[in-house]
């Protein structure tokens, strides 16, 4: 069985070219970056010309690139390495209640310790009220942390406005972009961001590494202690293959940006056509503003997790927003946040596409969602009406 | 090759609180389910003995159970369920559980729990068996119907729930569910039903409860 890929906003496979430009650093090339002898001296040099790439696209300067673990690591050192440099004299935080979990959890836990954090409200598509952050700010407020395209529902987000709020008001601005950065403009200084996060292996790059792009004019304290490298902000002998790999991928998606999201966008429109053509769907996030590789639609009267043991049984992986998929008995906060009724927010599903994704691909799964959606729909005693739950959205 | 069942890892629920996948049994349930009812019609010809309603589509589980009964047999057991694949095969063995050899007695099939249900499947991931849980209950909720219905009210349990923590009112049942769904240490069932931050004086009797549904359902 050909088994389709729609989950690339989980995870992407790695470009080979990624794979190759790597392999240099695991035996050969294995020096550490910190060693001063030829091995060390190569090491630094792969490290250096990767951070210059990186620089280049993002149009910084080398010395505003951090190299981390993971987004998720990005995110904790932008916050709550701000958060230590406020602590005693800023104490507030805003953000949106659609952020990943990264910027969430690391918001609530520095609530515990004492900070206040406004969680903007978004509408129906996902798109913050600019002027609940307006009237959100306070001379408390040191940091807005708003993710330039939501990873669940594909919104892009208004980065450039929110970033000339920040601006007027003096309050550093990061923004989380690691779905955004195959598909979206990540030059730093036309966004106007002070803080920005990527990760490797959502553009087909290495699991395990990530970037935080901190303006020079921005101080910050280390989370993590030792010997100093990445400006003294992450320490920990650098993760040399990966760091090459990731500078190499988030080259090759740059360069193919424009030609990936004008073959996406014919795909996902298609998808999206073909899906909301079932009985009582509803596509959730932006209907222009979003992803070009983003569908998400919810389907009345069916649970999700079930919908996804059907498709992987047809050979297609997707992802839903189901309690059922995840850790806690919650539905997906992005969807709620939307303000999807419980009831509805269980039945949204997510196929994200990528590189590897054909014209075949989608057709296959026009074809086979009405049916399982029909045999669901059929043992499903719940009958909501499309009436019941838009209704209920525009509340 | 092909592994045997018990030799699967990934349909054992013990100690496996990240695995996804599940049994054979499962899936021939969540893709051939036994005895649904799909349309109205069906229900209404049906003409049941008792009917069992439990669940919320907010809670992403809900599920209708319709049994008819003969010399205190179940001797048919139809059913509806909104929710994930191990919902959906759990109502379905259940079904099967409840009719095959002649029919349950009624005093038996009140007896079934959802580690009998999880049984008959070969095992839930962790994570999955609060998901199995809605069955015996919508089951018990059918049998009471017909108790009520045929005016045998001496023989209808009741579902009692006990009050463990008197500010946030929590019950024994919440903290059974909790344990259920993975949650294992007094912290992890706090974080989930908020039990015994206020009402400290209900830490004790939490804790023993989760050491009981801890052995019940894991055997720990």
């Amino acid at each position: 069985m050909k088994r389709i890929y729609l989950d690339h906003a989980a995870t992407t496979p790695m470009a080979e070219e990624v794979k190759q430009a790597m392999d240099n650093y695991f035996v050969k090339e294995f020096g550490n970056p910190g060693s001063f002898n030829y091995f060390g001296l190569k090491a630094k040099q792969a490290l250096a010309d990767a951070r210059l790439k990186v620089s280049q696209i993002l149009n910084c300067s080398p010395s505003e690139i951090i190299f981390t673990g993971s987004g998720t690591e990005s995110i904790n050192l932008a916050i709550q390495g701000l958060a230590k440099k406020f602590k005693g004299k800023k104490n507030h935080i805003i953000t949106t209640k659609i952020e990943h979990h990264a910027v969430l959890d690391t918001c609530k836990y520095l609530e515990k310790e004492g900070f206040n954090v406004t969680y903007l409200d978004v509408d129906r598509y996902g798109v913050p009220d600019l002027e609940q952050l307006q009237r959100s700010i306070t001379e408390q407020t040191f940091l807005i942390t708003i993710m330039y395209a939501n990873n669940e529902i594909g919104t892009i987000l208004p980065v450039k406005e929110i970033s000339k709020i920040a601006r007027e008001n003096n309050i550093i601005f990061h923004t989380d972009a690691c779905q955004a950065a195959g598909y979206l403009d990540i030059d730093v200084q036309s966004l106007g961001v002070d803080m920005l996060t990527l990760n490797g292996s959502k553009i087909y790059g290495p699991k395990g590494v990530g970037v935080l792009y901190k303006k020079s004019s921005v101080n910050i304290d280390p989370i993590i202690y030792g010997g100093g490298q990445e400006f003294g902000l992450r320490s920990g002998t650098e993760n040399v293959p990966c760091i090459v790999g990731f500078a190499k991928a988030l080259e090759l998606v740059q360069a193919s940006r424009e030609q990936e999201v004008s073959r996406l966008l014919k795909l996902s429109k298609k998808l999206i056509k073909g899906l909301t053509q079932i009985p009582d769907t509803i596509l959730n996030g932006h209907p222009e503003k979003r992803l070009p590789n983003n569908v998400n639609i919810t389907f009345l009267n069916v649970e999700g997790e079930a919908v996804l043991v059907f498709l992987d049984e047809q050979g297609i992986a997707a992802a839903s927003g189901s309690a059922c998929t995840s850790k806690s008995l919650e539905p997906s906060h992005v969807i709620l946040a939307t303000g999807m009724p419980y009831e509805a927010a269980h039945g949204s599903i997510r196929f994200s596409l990528g590189k590897s994704t054909t014209e075949e691909d989608i057709d296959k799964v026009i074809e086979v969602m009405p049916k399982i959606i029909e045999r669901l729909r059929l043992m499903s005693p719940v009958k909501l009406t499309l009436k019941d739950v838009m209704e209920e959205i525009e509340k | 090759m092909k592994l045997k069942l018990e030799e699967t890892p990934n349909v054992k629920s013990k100690n496996q609180a990240e695995s996804w996948f599940y049994s054979d049994e499962v899936k021939e349930h969540f893709f051939h389910p036994k005895n649904i009812f799909t349309s109205e019609e069906e229900i209404k010809k049906f003409n049941a003995d008792g009917v069992g309603k439990v669940g919320s589509p907010a809670c992403g589980d809900m599920m209708e159970m319709w049994i008819k009964v003969k010399d205190d047999r179940i001797v048919e057991c139809r059913w509806r369920t909104f929710g994930c694949a191990s919902a959906i095969a759990s109502t379905s063995i259940l079904s099967v559980m409840v009719t095959e050899n002649g029919g349950m007695k009624l005093d038996d099939a009140l007896k079934i729990r959802p580690q009998d249900i999880i049984k008959r499947l070969g095992g839930l991931p962790k994570r999955k068996i609060h998901c199995s849980v809605l069955g015996d209950k919508a089951l018990r909720a059918a049998i009471n119907d017909y108790f009520k219905k045929t005016k045998q009210y001496d023989r209808i349990v009741v579902e009692g729930a006990k009050v463990i923590d008197k500010i946030t009112k929590v019950t024994d049942k919440d903290i059974e569910e909790a344990v259920l769904d993975g949650a294992v240490t007094f912290e992890e069932v706090q974080e989930k039903t908020k039990v015994g931050i206020h009402d400290k004086s209900c830490i004790p009797e939490v804790k023993e409860l989760i050491e009981h549904y801890k052995k019940k359902y894991y055997g720990e």
